[in-house]
């Protein structure tokens, strides 16, 4: 029986599609200001909550997020989680820990890594800060912040960030 | 059956590239637009449902992002069709049936240009036998064209008046992407894509999005003083296997024509989602629309926002009935290769 004939009992259709992705006008204006090393979030002319980072809308009210808001590099770990599984590709060597981080003045959580650190001592409600790359390798990307390193200042009690209704 | 009317449509302007503009920021402008019209809020809406495909984006459940562009604090009701928002009506239609709503919002939206739309469109179809085989929405439009051409149930001339009659009507639709008028010579002298359609007879890339709400009869009137009434509704699929259909007919929208008692009905208008130039003389022959306006807004063929073309088609009957003397409207959505899956919707102005 010849290659040919050998019975095939699957095929592979690998599918691939390409994108030109587009961030939208306001996450680009905020792309902007972070490649100069600057976070500026944005509000909801409604609600007043502040997003980081900012995606356009404010998703309680549906309306535009058009005022810019200049934050600090400073927050909180909201919550984190230990990885202990290695990702494909990804450079990191576990264990790392990957936090859940509240900018001061936001109202919104992103994610990011925390380092500098021995990974029991990190808890809920620490006292966190940007640590950014050499001003050279910034780019349109959040990446422009290596990690987020602990600093000197008392935990804060995470329940008080709840967003209060106006 | 429950009296349900549209009450308000919108439409953003259908953009070539929207370029920096994401979905949200295309949705938002075009939603607070019909609520202005309507002088309402999201408080008003019982329901809300939309319309999209998640390839078009490239991204996984990119749908629910989509919702921050209405309000959804208080918790709203909500679903989503992976279709074009004409269905995202018809859920919306079959929830004010069931009770759990009076009012409802539905919007659509597309942005075709940051992708390949010819590949993407390809994974829509029957995962198993047709896209591994990426055909191209063109090419499967031709094959329907071809056999229309060769039974000679409709003609090449035909289809050229339809692009050329598109773009006349084009000035009838403030939205429309393409207005520039064309000639015969023009026409003849295009690049073929996927013979017989050239360049012209497919409809551009277009990005934008839609919105539209429908209440019942109780709330109809609190929103507008001349609610339009949906008739009658009925939507149906042919087989998804290409090879066993006879693409110079569809059986399925004679039932659904007959379900709608359509030949008792004398329209005035009619918007039909027909993509391809060879779609329109096939349905109007079809639908025995022949002495019926179709298209007034140029249809497809002048700006053809995916997952929302098919509401649009809804949406610009009824401004035509709303803005004329007209009574009796029909619109046709589609989805799927070779006008796969129709829907046939009839809107009624009554006095």
């Amino acid at each position: 029986m010849s290659a040919e004939d050998t019975p095939k009992d699957y095929s592979e259709s690998p599918i691939s599609l390409e994108y030109q992705y587009t961030a939208g006008s306001a996450t680009t204006r905020f792309l902007n200001q972070v490649r100069e090393g600057k976070l500026v979030g944005q509000s909801c002319p409604k609600c007043k909550a502040v997003y980081v980072p900012p995606r356009g809308s404010c998703p309680r009210c549906g309306v535009a997020t058009d005022i810019e808001v200049p934050l600090t590099d400073k927050g909180c770990i909201e919550s984190f989680t230990v990885v202990h599984i290695p990702i494909p590709g990804n450079p990191i060597v576990p264990p790392y820990v990957c936090a859940m981080i509240r900018l001061d003045g936001t109202n919104i959580s992103f994610l990011h890594l925390i380092q500098e650190v021995d990974i029991e001592e990190i808890r809920i409600g620490m006292r966190i800060q940007a640590v950014w790359k050499p001003k050279e390798e910034w780019a349109h990307s959040l990446e422009n912040i290596k990690w987020f390193a602990p600093i000197d200042e008392p935990d804060i009690d995470v329940r008080t960030l709840r967003f209060q209704e106006l | 059956m429950k009296k349900v009317a549209v009450v308000g449509y919108a439409q953003h302007p259908i953009l070539q590239n929207a370029g920096a503009l994401n979905e949200v920021e295309l949705i938002m402008p075009v939603v607070h637009q019909l609520f202005a019209d309507l002088g309402i809020y999201q408080d008003d809406i019982d329901f809300t449902c939309s319309g999209s495909c998640d390839y078009l984006q490239g991204a996984a459940f990119a749908f629910v992002e989509g919702l921050s562009a209405i309000q959804t604090n208080p918790p709203i009701k909500e679903s989503h069709v992976e279709m074009d928002a004409a269905w995202a009506m018809y859920e919306s239609m079959l929830k004010i049936q069931m009770g759990d709503a009076d009012t409802a919002l539905i919007y659509g939206f597309g942005k075709s240009s940051p992708g390949d739309l010819d590949s993407i469109i390809s994974l829509q179809m029957d995962p198993y036998y047709i896209s591994p085989l990426w055909p191209d929405r063109v090419s499967l439009a031709a094959l329907q064209a071809r056999v229309l051409l060769d039974q000679n149930i409709i003609t090449r001339d035909q289809m050229l008046a339809a692009v050329i009659e598109a773009r006349v009507n084009s000035k009838n639709n403030k939205n429309a992407l393409i207005t520039d008028l064309i000639d015969e010579s023009e026409y003849l002298d295009n690049t073929m894509i996927s013979s017989p359609l050239n360049k012209l007879d497919c409809p551009p890339i277009s990005d934008g999005s839609s919105a539209m709400i429908i209440a019942s009869e109780d709330k109809a009137y609190e929103f507008t003083d001349h609610p339009i009434w949906i008739e009658g509704i009925d939507h149906r699929i042919e087989s998804s296997n290409l090879g066993s259909r006879n693409l110079s007919r569809s059986n399925t929208l004679q039932v659904s024509m007959g379900q709608l008692d359509l030949n008792n009905i004398k329209f005035d208008v009619a918007e039909l989602h027909t993509q391809f130039s060879h779609e329109l003389p096939f349905l109007k022959s079809l639908l025995n629309l022949a002495d019926v306006p179709t298209n007034l807004s140029g249809g497809p063929l002048v700006g053809n926002v995916m997952m929302c073309a098919g509401l649009d088609a809804i949406g610009k009957t009824f401004e035509s009935l709303k803005e004329n003397q007209f009574k009796h409207g029909l619109a046709h959505a589609t989805s799927g290769p070779c006008l796969q899956h129709n829907m046939l919707v009839h809107l009624e102005k009554q006095k």
